[in-house]
C-alpha cells in the first residue's frame, strides 16, 4: 500500500514520531529510534549542547530520522521565536515544533502565543508544527498562519492518559486540511492505534516509551500499533451500533430464494 | 498578598495536636487520591506515616519517573566572595568569624569558570557572602557576564535584592535564583540571624516573589534543617513552593533540604534530623507537588545520595567546594575558610559515571540564555 505522509516537502514513511526527553541514557534513545523506525524525532533545543564533543544528543539520532527541534521552555511567542532562530543558527535545520507553555502545573500549551510564533516563523521559512490544545478555531488560525501540521494533545504531557480529547481531535481531523498529529498523553500502544483509527495522520510519543521497563521493546510495540491503527483506518472501519448485528443474517435465506 | 499571609494562617497551628489525631486510615487514603491536600501532606510528615514509608516511596518514585524520567540535572556552586555583613549563628561566613576573607578578581572569576567548564557542566550557581559593600550588584553583574561565556545557565545565590535589582540581573542573563528562608519560624529566625540585613525576615521571605515578578525562570527555596522542628518547617516550605507555583505558574519552582553541617563557630543544631526523616520529607513533598524540582547537595554523603536517587531527587550538585576560588585554588587542608564542609567529594566525572551506572541520564545542559 502506498501510504506516505507528506509534510512540507518531506515524504515520511513512518507515522510514529518520537520525543527524546526522560530517557535513562542517550544510547537507549538511539536504540529506540532505530527500532521504532520513526521518521521524525523531536529534541528540546535547551538540551542540545553543540560545544560538547561527547554530550551532544544529536550524535545519537540516526541519519534516517528527520530532526524536529522543539521550543521546550518557551513561555511566550517571543521566546519560542528566539529558540527557533537559535536552532536554525546552530545547524538543526528548518523544522521546528512550537511548544509554548506558560502553565507549569498542567503543562498545557498557550494557543494564542503559538499562533503568533507560527505566523512569524512560517514567514521566515521554517516548517512549523505547533503543539496545541485541540480547538478547531485555533487550528484554523494556525493553518492560516502557515503551519504545516497541527499537533493537538491527547491528554496533558506525560500523563499517559490516552486520547481524552477524542471528540475535539475528531472534529479537527474532519475539518483541517493539513496533517493532524496527536502529541502528548499517549501512554500505550492501544491508545496510539486509537488515534490512527480515528484518522489522525501520525502520533508523537515520548514518556510512554522513555519510562517503560524496556523502552526499546515498547518502541517496537508503538511502531506496530501505529501501523495497525493506520491500516484499520484505511481499510474502512465499520460503523458502530448499539445492538448486535449478526455476521450471518437470519433472513439470508430470503435472498437465496430470490436468486432461484 | 505575600506568602507571609499564608504563613500567618499556620504560624500558631498546633502541629503536635494535629499529629496526635492522625490515623493510619488517613495516611492510606491520602496515598490513593490523585491530588493531595495540605493537611494530607502534613499527615505524611507525622510519625504515624513512618510505617507507610515504603508505600510512599513507591508512589513518589512513580511520580518522579513519570514527570522527570530517569534523569538528574547536575550543577556546581562557585563562590566568588565570602565577605559578609550578617551574624548567622550557623554559618562559617558569619562576620564575627575570623576567617580569611576574599573576593575574586574578574580574572580569577574567569579562571574558575574556565576550569569548571572543562568538566562539561553548563549550569553554574554563583554565590557570594552577604555583603553589598564588598560584592555589590555591579560586581555580581560583571561576574555574570563572564560566566555567560562558559555556561548556558547562570543562577545566583546572593544576598536578597530589590525588585529592580533582580530585573537588572535577569536582563544581564541570570535565569535562576536560590534563596533559602533557612527557618520559617519567625521567632527562631530572629534568634539565629542576630545582626545584619538578613535579620529582616520579611524582606527575605518575599525575595522569591520579587524575583519571580520580574520573570525569573527558576527559583529554588529551602530550609536549613536543624534550626527548628523539621515537620513544621517542611510543611511551610511545601506551602511556600505551592504558593509560588500557583502564583507564578510559568516559572519552575524547586526546593532544597540542606542539613546543618559543621562550620566555623561550632553551632549546635536545635534538633537532629535523621536520614529517615530526610527520606520522609522528600517523599511527602513529591507526593504533594509532583512537578516540584528537588535538589540534593553535596552536604549529604555519597552513600546517602545514592540511596535517595530513585525516591524523588531531580537535581544534584557535583564537584562542589564552598571555598572562594576553591575550584582552582589549592584547598586549605584545615578548611578554615569554607562556608560549611561538604560530604560528597566526588568530581563531576565521577558523578556522571555513577549516574550512568545507576541507569540515570546525567543532564549537564537543560537551559540556555536566549
Amino acid at each position: 500500500m502506498n501510504d506516505i505522509l507528506k509534510i512540507a516537502d518531506q515524504n515520511l514513511e513512518s507515522r510514529l514520531f518520537i520525543g527524546t526527553g526522560k530517557f535513562p541514557s542517550k544510547k537507549i534513545i538511539k536504540d529506540v529510534l532505530e527500532t521504532s523506525g520513526a521518521s521524525v524525532v523531536t529534541v528540546a533545543l535547551r538540551r542540545v549542547d553543540q560545544d560538547s564533543e561527547d554530550e551532544n544528543i544529536l550524535d545519537y539520532i540516526p541519519k534516517s530520522c528527520l530532526l524536529m527541534p522543539n521550543t521546550s521552555g518557551a513561555r511566550n511567542a517571543e521566546e519560542a521565536i528566539r529558540i527557533a532562530r537559535l536552532s536554525k543558527a546552530v545547524g538543526c535545520g528548518n523544522w521546528i515544533k512550537i511548544e509554548i507553555i506558560s502553565d507549569n502545573k498542567y503543562l498545557l500549551p498557550d494557543n494564542f502565543e503559538t499562533i503568533k510564533a507560527t505566523e512569524i516563523l512560517s514567514k521566515e521559512g521554517f516548517v512549523v508544527l505547533p503543539y496545541m490544545s485541540p480547538d478547531l478555531m485555533a487550528a484554523k488560525r494556525l493553518v492560516d498562519a502557515g503551519a504545516k501540521a497541527v499537533m493537538p494533545l491527547g491528554a496533558p504531557i506525560g500523563s499517559n492518559r490516552g486520547l481524552k480529547t477524542k471528540e475535539l481531535v475528531r472534529i479537527m481531523v474532519n475539518e483541517i486540511n493539513i496533517p493532524v498529529i496527536v502529541d502528548a498523553g499517549i501512554g500505550s500502544p492501544t491508545q496510539a492505534a486509537e488515534c490512527m483509527e480515528l484518522g489522525c495522520d501520525a502520533v508523537l510519543v515520548n514518556t510512554a516509551v522513555a519510562i517503560a521497563e524496556d523502552p526499546v521493546s515498547m518502541a517496537r510495540a508503538f511502531k506496530l500499533a501505529v501501523q495497525a491503527g493506520r491500516l484499520g483506518y484505511l481499510s474502512g472501519l465499520g460503523s458502530t451500533g448499539s445492538e448486535a448485528s449478526a455476521s450471518s443474517p437470519l433472513t439470508g435465506f430470503l435472498r437465496e430464494e430470490e436468486k432461484v | 498578598m505575600s506568602f507571609y499571609d499564608v504563613y500567618k494562617q499556620y504560624k500558631d497551628f498546633d502541629i503536635q495536636n494535629f499529629f496526635g489525631n492522625v490515623e493510619s486510615q488517613m495516611i492510606q487514603k491520602a496515598l490513593n487520591v490523585p491530588n493531595v491536600s495540605e493537611y494530607q501532606f502534613l499527615s505524611f510528615l507525622s510519625s504515624r506515616a513512618e510505617p507507610f514509608l515504603e508505600q510512599m516511596a513507591t508512589r513518589s518514585s512513580q511520580l518522579t519517573r513519570q514527570y522527570f524520567g530517569k534523569t538528574i540535572q547536575l550543577y556546581t556552586p562557585m563562590y566568588v566572595s565570602n565577605y559578609c555583613e550578617n551574624e548567622c549563628v550557623y554559618c562559617g561566613f558569619n562576620r564575627k568569624n575570623k576567617i580569611q576573607r576574599k573576593k575574586l578578581s574578574f580574572d580569577e572569576v574567569k579562571k574558575e569558570a574556565e576550569f569548571i567548564s572543562q568538566t562539561g557542566l553548563k549550569h553554574i550557581l554563583l554565590l557570594t557572602g552577604s555583603s553589598r559593600a564588598q560584592s555589590p550588584v555591579g560586581y555580581v553583574k560583571e561576574c555574570v557576564k563572564i560566566l555567560q561565556k562558559y555556561f548556558s545557565s547562570v543562577s545566583l545565590e546572593v544576598y536578597t535584592l530589590t525588585t529592580d535589582e533582580y530585573k537588572e540581573l535577569i536582563d544581564a542573563g541570570v535565569d535562576g535564583l536560590t534563596v533559602y528562608q533557612e527557618v520559617y519560624d519567625e521567632v527562631v529566625y530572629s534568634q539565629v540571624h542576630q545582626a545584619g540585613p538578613k535579620s529582616d525576615y520579611l524582606f527575605r521571605l518575599d525575595a522569591p516573589e520579587r524575583a519571580l515578578s520580574q520573570r525569573m525562570r527558576t527559583v529554588n527555596i529551602g530550609v536549613l534543617l536543624g534550626l527548628s522542628q523539621w515537620q513544621k518547617e517542611v510543611f511551610l516550605l511545601g506551602l511556600h513552593a505551592q504558593y509560588l507555583q500557583d502564583k507564578f505558574f510559568d516559572s519552575e519552582i524547586s526546593i532544597s533540604l540542606p542539613r546543618l553541617r559543621p562550620a566555623k563557630g561550632m553551632f549546635q543544631p536545635a534538633c537532629v534530623v535523621e536520614d529517615k526523616s530526610i527520606v520522609q520529607m522528600i517523599l511527602a513533598l513529591r507526593i504533594f507537588l509532583p512537578r516540584l524540582g528537588i535538589t540534593l547537595s553535596t552536604r549529604e554523603s555519597a552513600q546517602f545520595r545514592e540511596n535517595l536517587l530513585s525516591l524523588g531527587i531531580t537535581r544534584m550538585s557535583a564537584g562542589s567546594t564552598t571555598e572562594v576560588g576553591g575550584h582552582t585554588a589549592i584547598v586549605d587542608e584545615n578548611k578554615k575558610n569554607v562556608q560549611f564542609e561538604i560530604s560528597d567529594t566526588r568530581s563531576v566525572l565521577q558523578m556522571i559515571k555513577f549516574l550512568e551506572q545507576k541507569g540515570y541520564q546525567p543532564v549537564l545542559k537543560d537551559w540556555m540564555a536566549i
